[in-house]
Formats: structure tokens, sequence, C-alpha cells
């Protein structure tokens, strides 16, 4: 108990003490300073851009940045989508897996495109080598277009007037080379020591001690987590994610993959504070997310480690905590903590199964995603974060009756409006999302092509925890997130497609939002500090950020929580 | 259109350094790692009896017995219950493995019994199990074996695995299992 504990608070700790040299790091690669891998990497890079005709010199406005943004991730999406339709008849498929459906496949080049790694298949049996390969490849450039979008964001940040806002391939590739790779190099051969496989042989068929014959599936893993965790996708090699002792073979890779899905999440925010050389605005924006963070995960590990009451009235010892869907080398109390972990940031790689935690660790765990602004994911978590910046400027303004200003710059109606409409998308998404596949299943409703047979088929629990799994379903879409209540039936046309429309207006919107909103305030005239300037860098202000993110999503979302996991909370007590 | 070709030459270098280069060179690296990155085999006699870390099925009664599995320990998959904490039917299916499992071990007390031992972990294949489960069975171990409960309990004694520092303390099966096949 005392070491599980004492594990939990040192990694988070630890992840903090990393990231501040890194967020340094991250600074200097995005304003051009010298850095460790130059030599390395400077000439693959020009090399790379003088084959394929792109000029990453050229300073672009915020437009131009969107343009190169949407049309990389156009072309990845049909690479991908056509391996993955293909894959059975091309190469590197040891075990033979078969071609995806197409609204499977759809889903899946969509999910991994936008950094989300929600999966609607089992990788053992789902996916070819190649396929792995190819998904690892998204799950690289994925995570570096939200690093080099918040990069672009913060170079709109700086004091002065300018439609110059940095080159969008220029941020892309530094992403790659300097950020995710080396990371993910380190994080693979750690992996590889601690007993993930990485070879592209089949499945080994064995005959076990007792005499059965079992295959065990294996492959190219540990690159594959690798990146799956430093780029904050969560999409696992195999079906049970980091649960699987191959994914996550012991405490220590355990440790490992926690770490590396906080460090750049973490970085960024540092990061903001070293580029601008605004270290204090980084500081109050990194202690109000971790308030945040405390607040969800603190709840979570206590239930866990009190376990299902519903158990306990059998009469069994459960001091171990909750332990379905747990693997007892990682224990309820740090599984708990990744929940939120990987749920706050956007990772989505889970180490226990979510649909069998405790009630409240469901609560806190949708509220993480619900929120979608503590930490975050790979570049978007600050870009959300940003948005909630905006919207309490203005009502801090409104309340002192002055035009409000962030950084020198005015916020006017235009970027009000992106800001209000990109903070209403969440909601708006995963509740009618959540009402609408709920009205098929209250109704029973035959499906046809959708699904086969009638809709509460898709349910793997009843009750209220059957509403949570739908609820759980959008909530993780929308939050680009990719863990799921996995009882869930969603490899069918109405899962795979409504989703996959959810993950792309979610990904998307609240990248061109923030990047909008920043570009348009660069343009603006710069107004130096004054004494009626609203200082943004202040404790107060952090609680008006605070009191903002509750407000929108406790509203928002209450009494959605309150059919799903808070009844089934009052149910078992 | 050059600009979707430009992107498309991008898109082919990034392929070759990202999803070609780098696991390629991690998969170098493994050749240096146990089993050259195959994952780890128990041998017994020269023969592979299983993969240390994932978990196998153990149901005869001369074996100590893992957890439940919702793939039954077949590792062509993974996966767990994912049945949630409320669930009636989930509840009743614990309650008969916990009334199973007294049957096995008439000695016990229901609150001998640990959770990890009844209900099925996140992969269906967890290779451990908490020391209290292990020791639990030890009595049913000897008296199947004709072994003497003291020296069964000092080997499961020898394969619990204690954090140090952090972590939970666990023991894995078919380590254990194998060792017990080594007494006699």
């Amino acid at each position: 108990m005392n070491t599980e504990l004492f594990g939990v608070i040192s990694i988070f700790i630890l992840s903090i003490l990393v990231a501040i040299p890194f967020g340094k790091y991250i600074a200097k690669v995005f304003t051009g300073d010298k850095t460790l891998f130059d030599p390395i990497f400077n000439p693959i890079e020009k090399f790379i851009f003088k084959l394929s005709g792109i000029n990453a010199t050229e300073e672009m406005n915020w437009k131009q940045h969107l343009k190169a943004l949407l049309s990389v991730n156009m072309v990845w999406f049909f690479f991908c989508f056509f391996i993955l339709l293909f894959q059975g008849s091309l190469f590197l498929n040891p075990d033979n897996n078969p071609n995806m459906s197409p609204d499977l496949a759809f889903n899946t080049a969509i999910s991994f495109l936008v950094n989300c790694n929600l999966q609607h298949y089992s990788g053992e049996t789902g996916l070819s080598y190649l396929s792995q390969m190819v998904l690892m490849f998204l799950q690289f450039v994925s995570a570096a277009v939200g690093i080099a979008a918040a990069a672009m964001v913060f170079n709109d940040m700086k004091e002065r007037t300018t439609d110059k806002l940095g080159n969008f391939y220029n941020y892309f590739i530094k992403s790659c080379t300097r950020i995710l790779l080396p990371l993910s190099v380190f994080v693979a051969i750690l992996l590889v020591f601690s007993g993930t496989p990485m070879t592209f042989e089949g499945k080994d068929t064995i005959t076990t001690l007792q005499g059965d014959s079992v295959s065990v599936s294996r492959g190219p893993a540990a690159a594959f987590i690798a990146i799956k965790h430093i780029g904050t996708n969560g999409g696992g090699f195999f079906g049970a994610n980091s649960a699987h002792p191959f994914e996550n073979p012991s405490y220590f890779s355990n440790a490992v993959e926690l770490w590396a899905q906080l460090l750049i999440p973490f970085a960024m925010i540092f990061a903001l504070g070293f580029y601008l050389k605004r270290r204090k605005l980084s500081y109050v924006v990194f202690g109000v997310m971790t308030i945040g963070f405390l607040l969800l995960v603190i709840p979570t590990v206590i239930s866990e480690l009190n376990g299902n009451p519903a158990i306990t009235k059998m009469g069994i010892s459960q001091t171990t905590g909750a332990m379905e869907g747990k693997e007892v080398r990682f224990g309820p109390a740090i599984s708990g903590f990744w929940s939120i972990a990987t749920t706050v940031i956007s990772t989505g790689s889970v180490n226990s199964m979510h649909d069998s935690a405790m009630p409240v660790s469901g609560t806190m765990q949708l509220l993480a995603m619900m929120v979608n602004a503590f930490y975050g994911g790979c570049g978007v978590g600050w870009l959300n974060f940003y948005i909630f910046i905006i919207l309490a400027v203005f009502i801090s303004g409104l309340m002192v009756g002055r035009t409000p200003e962030f950084l020198g710059k005015k916020i006017e109606a235009r970027e009000v409006k992106i800001a209000a409409f990109i903070a209403i998308l969440h909601p708006l998404l995963i509740l009618a999302g959540t009402a609408l596949a709920s009205y098929f299943a209250a109704n029973d409703t035959a499906m046809g092509y959708w699904f086969s047979g009638n809709a509460t088929g898709w349910l793997n629990n009843p009750g209220y925890h059957g509403f949570t799994e739908m609820l759980y379903e959008f909530t993780s879409s929308a939050a680009n997130n990719g863990s799921g209540f996995e009882g869930l039936g969603d490899n069918n046309p109405f899962w795979n497609i409504t989703s996959g429309i959810v993950l792309l207006l979610s990904r998307f919107l609240p990248i061109i939002g923030p990047v909008a909103i920043a570009g348009l305030l660069a343009h603006k005239k710069f107004i130096p500090e004054s004494a009626g300037t609203l200082k943004t860098d202040t404790t107060i202000f952090g609680v008006m950020v605070f009191a903002v993110i509750a407000i929108i999503a406790a509203l928002s979302f209450f009494p959605a929580l309150a059919l799903g996991p808070l009844a089934e909370y009052f149910t078992l007590k | 259109m050059k600009n979707v070709y430009s992107i498309l030459k991008l898109t082919l270098f990034m392929v070759v350094l990202l999803a070609v280069i780098y696991p390629m060179a991690v998969f170098g690296i493994a050749q240096l790692a146990a089993n050259e990155g195959k994952g780890q085999t128990v041998l017994v006699n020269g023969k592979v009896v299983g993969y240390q870390i994932i978990g196998q099925k153990f149901d005869k009664s001369n074996y100590f017995w893992g957890r439940p599995s919702a793939v039954d320990y077949n590792a062509a998959g993974s996966a767990g219950s994912n049945k949630g904490p409320s669930n009636a039917e989930y509840l009743e299916v614990i309650q008969k493995r916990i009334d199973t499992f007294l049957i096995a071990h008439p000695y016990l007390k229901k609150s001998d019994i640990p959770v990890d031992i009844v209900t099925a972990s996140g992969s269906g294949l967890d290779p451990h199990i908490s020391p209290q489960a292990a020791f639990i069975q030890v009595k049913r171990i000897a008296q199947e074996r004709n072994l003497s409960e003291d020296v069964v309990q000092k080997l499961v004694e020898s394969k619990v695995n204690s954090p140090q520092i952090m972590g939970t303390p666990f023991v894995n099966v078919l380590e254990l299992n194998v060792a017990l096949n080594e007494l006699k």
C-alpha cells in the first residue's frame, strides 16, 4: 500500500522535474537556437525539403499555416485508408489478418490521423504488421501537427504586430526530428530491455506447462508503444493496450510509459514561458492545470483502493482494492492514477479496463475528457486551454468594464465569437451523439445496415452503466482521447461512422479556432502594459480561468453524468 | 496540384524516416535483448513451456491457479471482461467463483480469499497473482502432490516478489509451477 502510493507520487514529481528543462529545450527548437541534434538532422531536413520542393524558410500567415496543415492531413488520410483496406494482400502480414471493412478503415484512419487512436479492432487479429507501421507513422505526424500548431500560436503571442508567423513545415519537421523521434528511441530501448517484443515474426504456438496448446501474439511492438505514449496517441499494439504484459511488462515499464505520456504535455506549458520569456504565465497555467488534475486523480485513487462495495458485501478480502480489469503487477493505485493521466492528456492508452472501474473513477475519467484542457495532448492541450483563457479574459474584462486585452492585444467580438463556438462545440458533439445512441438503445431499435440486431445489443452492461458506455465513447471521440469503455460493441457502421465524424470535427475545428484567434491577434496593434491592464500571470486570473472551465464543464455535462456514473455510484452504496 | 505532389514526396520521406528507419533501429537494438526481442521464454528441459510474462491457464488441481481470464488465456488475443461494478450478472459470476474456490479449498474462510483470484485481469493474460492468493492454495497443492505443507509454503515464499520502494507484491504463477514440478 505504501509502496504503491509512493510509486504514484514519485512518478508524478519526476515527470514535472524533467519537463522543466525539456520545456526549455522545446522553446529553443522553435526559436531556432542551436540544439544537440542539429548536426544529425539539419542535413536530413535540408535534403527532404529540397527533394520535396518545399520552401521551409518562407514566413506564412495564419491562413497559409492552416492550409498547409489541412492539406498534409488530407493526403495522409487517403494513404492510410487504402493501406488498411488492402492490408490482407499486402506484405508484412505473417498472421494472415484480413482486409478492414470500409467503415472500420474510415474510423481507424481518421482516429490515428487526429491523434485519438480510438480502436474498434483488436491489434492481434485486426492489423497486419505493415498497417501497424503505417499507423505508427500517423502517431508521429499527428503529434507533430499538434505541436506545430501550438508553436505557431506561441509565435503569435509575441509582443509585436505581424503576419509573418513562421513556417508550418519547419515547425512540423522539427517536432518530428528534434522532439518526438529522439524521445521515442530512448523509450523504445527502455521497453525492449523490460521485455516488450520487437520482432517481425508472427504468432508463436506453444504447449503450456499444463499441456494445453496456445498461440501467443507478438510483433514489432516496442517501437510502436514508445511513440504511442510520447505522442500522446494511446493506440495499443495489442487489444488490451498497456494492460497487455508484452506491451507493459513490469512496474518499471509502467512508470516509463506514464512518464513518457506526461512529458510533452507538461513541457509544452513550460516551453511557452521560456519562449515568450513569461515564465510566470506558464507557472500560473501549469498551476491551474495541476489543481484540476489533482482534484480528479485523488478521488479516483481512493475509490479504487477502497474496492467494489458490492464485492466487499460478499465477505472476501478486498485489501488490495478493486481488481476487476486490473493487473496484479500494477495494482489499483497506479492504475487509478494512470486512468486520469491518460484522460486529462489525450493519450487514451489504458493499463486497466475503464469499463470495470468504480463509478467515481468513471466520473473523473469522463470529466477529465470533458474539460480536455488540463495538460492536454501534444500541442492541442495548450490550444484548448488558450480558448478558456480568451473566454476568461473576456469575462473579466466585462466585470471591470474595460476592453479585454491579452498580452497587449485587444480581444474583440470576432475572437470571442470563435472562442465561444469552439467551447460550445465540445459539449454539443458529445451530448448530441450520446442522445442519438441512447434514443436507439432506449427504443431497442432494429438497426439494419448500421448494426446487426437491435440497438441494446451494443451494450455490455445494463442500466446506468450501459448509458455511461455510450457517453464515454462520444466523450472520448470528441476529446480525441481514444480510451474506451471497451465493452461497447463499437465495430459496426453506426459507431464507426458517427464517432469518425465526431473525431474529425473535434480535431480540426479546435485547431482552426485558436490558430485563427492567435493569427488575428498577432495582426493587431500592440498596446504596452499600463496600470489598467488586466494581468494574466497572477493567481487571481488563474482562479478566473479555473472558474470558467468549471462552469462550462459542470453546467454542460452535469445532467449526463448524473444519469450515468453518479446514478451508478448511489446504487452501489 | 504541384502542392499535392510536394506533400506526397514529403510524406514518402517521412514514412522512410519514421516507419522504416526508426523501427529498424529499434529492431537492431532489440537483438541485444533477451531472446532477441522475441519475448522472453521459459524453458523446461530445453523445451519452451511459455513466455515469462504471458499468463497461462492452470486449472488442474496439482498446480497453483492464476486469475480468471476473459479470453481463457488464449494469447492470440487479449481483453478484460469489461463488466461494470454494479452489473448483477457479473456479481453472480463472482459469487460463483468464490463458491467454487471454497469447494476446492474447504479449509478456507471466505475472508481469506483475496479479490484478485476471483476477478478477471485487464489483459486476460495476467501472469501474476497476489502472494495471499498463492499462500491459500498451499494446503491443496501439498495434499495433491503428497508434499509437506512446509516445503510448499517455503517455495511460495521464495517466489514472492516484494517491492523495495514502489510497486505491488506479486507471484509469477508459471515460474511458481515450474519450480513446483522440480520439487520431488
